[in-house]
């Protein structure tokens, strides 16, 4: 799905997290939005997802105006940085969430859902695990989880904030690699917020870097590397 | 041969064996003394006469009334209060606004404010002397001396119980659960419902716990506003004030053995509660 943001602006209070940001992400690709904290990019990511409402701008989805669609009418397919996976439900339950609460005209039969949950942990390649809680879980296996979840309610797009932020150096890299597999094979439409510019560099095919609310450059990862278009990307990449 | 000297294996944080001993002995001793004994003496008491006498005391009407009156009490307030205080909680936590602060405060007001003053201000709000009473008197609505005024009486203090447990444990959850339920789909009814409520529900439990033991136990507030007119607006408490003026004191100590039964039965569910579901709790905990 292609989205189209217009001179979006959000503030909080009196503090401008986004001063108007323009933006044109073209069907299935995988952007990434890096930017130090405080750089508003996990800000236009919430707004994407319906998470909060933009002070003045439009968002459109393949040309459609989508500004003011509810979180759940979005379809958005939300990664949080800390997961947020349900502490209470099984593995199984997580990944079955959004199916099991779609309205009943539409909700699949029960022998349904569990194929699609199924598939969905065989996908992350954690088959075995459906009927353990969250905590009984890896850091890396944890945001699988929480992937597959996304995936489960057929989303229109895959957003996804810091999502390998809390892991360590080795699952990180593996990691990686199974967002890039599961993005070529759904070719959704893919979005991620990072402050890490080796992960956005390799892992993106688009990468919006922002600071103080602001987009400084969009480009493709290599372009970015050679032509730096400000002195804050040029400090911030390291190039 | 030089002495070598046995290791010792003890983490930092370990006391020596004998600030241990000590430590637990003096809890153990403070609890006799504050809490088993007194308990103890009141069910002693209550049977000095044989149980035949501890229950006869307590078969009369007015004993019966007292009874029924506030389980009935008890009934009414403890679901209000959980209503109440987990809308509160939820408001707290989940939203930012001006003058949060100043809620949190207003919350605990019922903890600081004396029962008595409470009860007070019952009276003057609704009593017949007062514009709002007099006019619902009028009508034929008696708060005052009457149910509903215990009924308030009783919310009033056992408000924060229900707010001061979720408050925490909601602030530590955060909402990245319920926005993640919010992006699957889920109304948010279903969310509170399916994400909120069952992460809640120990704190919750416990919350309600406590204010079933205040709302029962509860006297100064009760005390000013019932008028304690007996067979009618006298609850368990009151009753066993009364009958302990009058010097019944198998009586009053029944009806005071049946009240810390009642405690020690919520006490109990908890307990077995957490036994059962220990397996799920830690599992909880440790994420």
């Amino acid at each position: 799905m292609h989205i189209q943001i217009d001179e979006i602006s959000k503030q909080f209070g009196t503090t401008a997290a986004l001063t108007p940001v323009s933006l044109s992400i073209p069907s299935g690709a995988l952007v990434a939005l890096l930017g130090p904290s405080g750089s508003g990019k996990t800000t236009l990511l919430r707004i994407l997802g319906g998470l909060e409402f933009p002070s003045s701008g439009r968002v459109r989805f393949d040309g459609q105006d989508a500004t003011n669609l509810t979180v759940q009418q979005r379809r958005a397919g939300f990664v949080f940085q800390s997961y947020a996976l349900f502490r209470h439900m099984t593995v199984f339950d997580n990944i079955a969430y959004g199916l099991t609460a779609r309205p009943r005209a539409s909700r699949p039969q029960k022998a349904e859902i569990a194929r699609r949950v199924t598939k969905l942990l065989e996908l992350i390649q954690l088959p075995d695990i459906g009927g353990r809680f969250p905590s009984q879980l890896s850091g890396g296996q944890r945001q699988r989880v929480a992937l597959a979840r996304a995936l489960a309610i057929e989303p229109r797009m895959l957003l996804l904030d810091e999502p390998f932020g809390a892991l360590d150096a080795k699952v990180r890299k593996e990691l990686r690699q199974g967002l890039r597999d599961i993005h070529d094979e759904t070719g959704l439409t893919t979005i991620f917020v990072t402050h890490d510019q080796d992960e956005a560099m390799e892992l993106a095919d688009l990468v919006v870097v922002m600071s103080m609310g602001r987009i400084e450059q969009i480009g493709k990862p290599a372009d970015i590397r050679a032509r730096p278009a400000t002195a804050f990307v040029r400090e911030f990449i390291g190039a | 041969m030089s002495d070598i000297a046995p290791i010792r294996f003890r983490s930092a944080t370990e006391e020596t064996p004998l600030a241990r001993w000590a430590l637990i002995g003096i809890a153990f001793a403070g609890l006799a003394v504050l809490v088993f004994a007194p308990l103890i003496a009141v069910f002693a008491e209550a049977l000095v006469q044989g149980a035949w006498a501890a229950v006869k005391s307590l078969g009369n009407r007015d004993a019966l009334s007292a009874i029924k009156l506030t389980l009935i009490i008890t009934a009414i307030a403890v679901p209000l209060n959980a209503a109440f205080g987990i809308a509160a909680a939820w408001f707290i936590t989940k939203f930012d606004f001006r003058g949060k602060a100043f809620l949190i405060t207003l919350i605990d007001l019922p903890f600081s404010v004396s029962p008595v003053v409470a009860g007070l201000c019952i009276v003057l709000m609704f009593g017949s002397n007062s514009l709002l009473g007099g006019w619902l008197v009028a009508q034929g609505y008696h708060i005052v001396f009457a149910l509903p005024g215990i009924v308030l009486a009783t919310m009033f203090v056992t408000f924060p119980f229900v707010a001061r447990e979720l408050i925490p444990v909601m602030i530590e959850q955060g909402r990245a659960e319920e926005e993640a339920a919010l992006t699957l789909g889920a109304s948010g009814w279903r969310t509170f419902w399916t994400v909120t409520i069952p992460n809640i529900r120990w704190a919750l439990l416990y919350g309600v716990l406590l204010c079933n033991a205040r709302a029962m136990g509860e006297f100064g507030a009760v005390a000013v506003v019932s008028g304690k007119i007996r067979g009618q607006t006298a609850t368990m408490p009151i009753t066993i004030e009364m009958l302990y003026n009058e010097y019944l004191s198998v009586a009053a100590f029944s009806m005071a053995a049946v009240l810390a039964l009642l405690a020690l039965v919520t006490l109990l569910l908890k307990t077995l509660l957490e036994i059962r579901h220990a397996d799920q709790l830690s599992a909880q905990r440790r994420h």
